[in-house]
């Protein structure tokens, strides 16, 4: 029971976006970290402006 | 489950849908109740998704589980990323489903319940959710490419720009009807009103505590402002209470539409972080609770239907729009049977986040399965309330008259029985000053959902309920309002990019105030003729976005069209264009009655002379006789507009027929786009 509200605790932030900046931290680490002189990741607010600027370009609402 | 079990469970899925589908097609005289329509839709849905939907993944379009998706192969971590399913549904839900299954249902209630509730369930299973399907599916073979750029890249130029200018125009026409919905439901409604106004601080107040207080906490945002939402319905009761502050609040109809057109000019101006994506969030999830709530709320209520099954309005005499049976229906309800609209989300921003092809299926027929469940239950809270009521709220003044006692005494002879004391008493309930001619579908879809919520969680909070009901429905149409009109000025700046390179930024703020103003000037036009419009402007506007939103779910087919029978299968080429059929026939009667009509409430042109015959001869009031020029003139307009939208489809059609003979003659034709095979390395 726990486990399964926990894990739709999971899914309604990863569909909210509230996860965002966790996942790109991951990827980060994941993608970024083993370059020779890797930029920094972004600051949370940083990331979190650019993200939200990238998904209010386009149709992305109906009627 | 062993295999006969199972077939034994869906033999026993179609029996009882035919059963529940045939109680309610069948059923004269005595009422039925609403879980039969339920019932009805759910084992229909079951029945499609599980044998139709699953029979044009595997044969027509042959998903193909080892091939690597753009998600997979162009991985950037941000717009292509491979997302778990149940999110990209989700995500794909929340964006396709926006206010136009409520109101379309609600206006068609006044057939009767029945043709509007075949048309769901029949244009979803074979329409709607079809196109939905086959789109997300071509563009996620085209990595992600857009409705336009499909079409240019499978039938031509011609084809593309006409997506192009299709999207474009029916933005404009949304918007504005949707304009309209708020301000009719906002008329003299200080509670509505000030509940409204209240949203857009309160989404300001999220947006800041997103950005700045607690970056990147959507949910703690999201969570405070329903919770302000919620006390703006309170406060809203309160308001209305003190004569001194409903003062403040209680307007006419055109300084709400001039109001809601500064709003939509700020909206598109401001950065998106302040008030767009805030508003969003709150607007998904007010949605999303409602809807839910709805759903528990019939089932376990279980309401009777009160509308007659068909009435006699089918003859094309209907109060809330002119017209008949055939084509309207099909016209005033697309969002929930077959959206065009889709076509632009299931292409685009859905195919970059599809993980595997295989779950194209639930994400693209399922998603439209749900919204098609969503415009059922609309059409179930407008016919529970009674017919007589249903029709006093919805017919426009100059239809029934204009005060209470014609308005009943035309409904009645309608034989629709009620009372003027009924609607003072019902207005009273629901803390409103009257309910008589509250056009637009809004006030009476909050009426029967008031019902429906107070008779299963409550009867002493009506007014509150109805209250909240408007302010579920006004929040995202003023999402859907703020966005398409970012989207409207994103496309304008693209098309005049192509003139003037400066102009094309999108952060380049002349532009963004030109391109701003020129969408919000062009909507703004077609909801200020809608405010003044005697018969409501709904009648004109609704049936203008049906006909634009057809046309461009007909592109679509086309364009899917086009692309089977490209890749050998023309045998299946009716998968797509049957519906196409349709709805060619449809749009292009009901764009013929739009225009030639002689009924003064369906031609265009027959309205606009019987307005200048009444202003020559002078029988128009002063005020009447102010605004006739105006109306005149807008008539001529919807008529050229219905007409530009039956060309451009019917190009695109030729376009598209060509192409197919051309193909099956064994001549040469553009190349098909997809990319071609890579495996996948997922799993």
């Amino acid at each position: 029971m726990f486990n399964k509200i926990k894990h739709i605790w999971r899914v309604i932030r990863r569909l909210s976006g509230d996860d965002a900046y966790e996942r790109y931290l991951t990827h980060h680490a994941q993608f970024h970290a083993t370059m020779v002189d890797a930029p920094e990741p972004l600051s949370r607010k940083a990331f979190f402006k650019l993200w939200q600027d990238k998904k209010w370009t386009g149709i992305n609402r109906c009627c | 489950m062993p295999k006969f079990l199972k077939s034994i469970v869906w033999f026993a899925v179609a029996m009882l849908g035919a059963y529940a589908l045939s109680g309610i097609a069948l059923s004269r005289g005595e009422s039925i109740n609403a879980i039969w329509m339920v019932t009805a839709a759910v084992c229909i849905y079951a029945i499609a998704y599980r044998f139709y939907a699953a029979w044009l993944a595997a044969k027509v379009l042959t998903v193909d589980e080892t091939r690597a998706t753009p998600a997979e192969r162009l991985d950037n971590g941000r717009d292509f990323l491979p997302t778990n399913k149940w999110i990209v549904f989700g995500h794909h839900f929340a964006a396709i489903s926006g206010p136009g299954p409520l109101i379309g249902p609600t206006l068609a209630a006044q057939f009767g319940y029945l043709p509007g509730t075949l048309w769901i369930l029949i244009g979803v299973v074979l329409g709607g959710a079809v196109q939905d399907m086959v789109t997300l599916f071509f563009s996620t073979r085209r990595n992600g490419r857009s409705l336009g750029q499909m079409a240019r890249d499978e039938i031509g130029s011609i084809g593309g720009t006409a997506a192009l200018i299709g999207t474009f125009m029916i933005m404009i026409i949304l918007i504005a009807v949707l304009g309209l919905v708020v301000v009719n439901a906002m008329k003299h409604s200080p509670w509505a009103t000030s509940t409204i106004a209240a949203t857009i601080p309160i989404a300001m107040i999220v947006g800041l505590y997103m950005r700045h207080i607690r970056p990147g906490r959507v949910l703690e945002a999201s969570a405070i402002g329903v919770a302000l939402l919620l006390l703006s319905v309170l406060a809203g009761g309160w308001i209305d209470h003190s004569a001194t502050l409903r003062v403040l609040f209680d307007h006419e109809g055109l300084p709400l539409a001039y109001a809601i057109i500064l709003y939509g000019f700020a909206a598109a101006v401001l950065p998106v972080w302040l008030l767009l994506a805030p508003r969003d969030y709150l607007s998904t999830f007010m949605k999303l609770g409602t809807i839910f709530l709805l759903a528990i709320a019939i089932v376990v209520l279980q309401p009777e239907i009160h509308m007659p099954a068909v009435t006699q309005f089918i003859d094309g005499t209907g109060p809330i729009f002119g017209g008949k049976l055939f084509p309207f229906v099909f016209i005033t309800i697309a969002c929930g049977a077959v959206s065009g609209f889709h076509a632009l989300i299931a292409s685009g921003t859905t195919p970059k986040l599809i993980t595997n092809e295989r779950d194209i299926r639930m994400i693209g027929y399922g998603g439209m399965l749900l919204e098609s469940f969503v415009a059922m239950m609309a059409m179930i809270a407008a016919t529970v309330l009674e017919p007589g009521v249903f029709f006093a709220i919805n017919s426009p003044a100059g239809v029934v008259g204009q005060t209470a006692v014609e308005a009943v005494a035309t409904i009645n002879s309608w034989g629709f029985p009620v009372t003027v004391e009924q609607m003072e008493q019902l207005a009273k309930d629901m803390g409103e000053s009257s309910l008589f001619a509250r056009t637009g579908g809004a006030p009476s879809l909050a009426v029967g959902m008031a019902s429906i919520f107070a008779s299963a969680f409550g009867k002493s909070l009506l007014a509150l309920w109805y209250h909240f009901a408007i302010m579920f429905e006004a929040l995202f149409i003023l999402t859907t309002l703020d966005a398409g009109t970012r989207v409207g000025r994103f496309m304008l700046q693209d098309i005049l990019g192509n003139f003037n390179q400066k102009l094309g930024e999108t952060s380049y703020m002349p532009s963004v105030i030109l391109t701003s103003g020129l969408v919000v000037a062009g909507w703004g036009y077609f909801l200020y003729i809608g405010v003044i419009d005697p018969n409501g402007g709904v009648n004109i506007l609704w049936p203008l976005f049906g006909i634009a939103n057809q046309m461009l779910a007909a592109i679509a087919l086309c364009v899917a069209t086009s692309i089977i029978v490209k890749s050998g299968k023309a045998r299946y080429a009716w998968v797509t264009g049957l519906p196409l059929t349709w709805l060619v026939v449809i749009t292009s009667t009901a764009a013929y009655e739009k225009i030639f009509s002689d009924d003064i409430r369906v031609g265009f042109f027959a309205a606009a002379n019987h307005l200048s015959a009444q202003l020559l001869s002078g029988v128009l009031s002063v005020e009447k006789a102010a605004v006739a020029p105006r109306l005149i003139f807008n008539q001529h307009l919807d008529a050229y507009l219905t007409m530009f939208f039956v060309f451009v489809l019917w190009i695109v059609v030729i376009d598209m027929i060509n192409i197919s003979r051309r193909y099956l003659q064994g001549k040469k034709v553009l190349a098909s786009s997809e990319e071609p095979y890579v495996k996948t390395a997922l799993e």
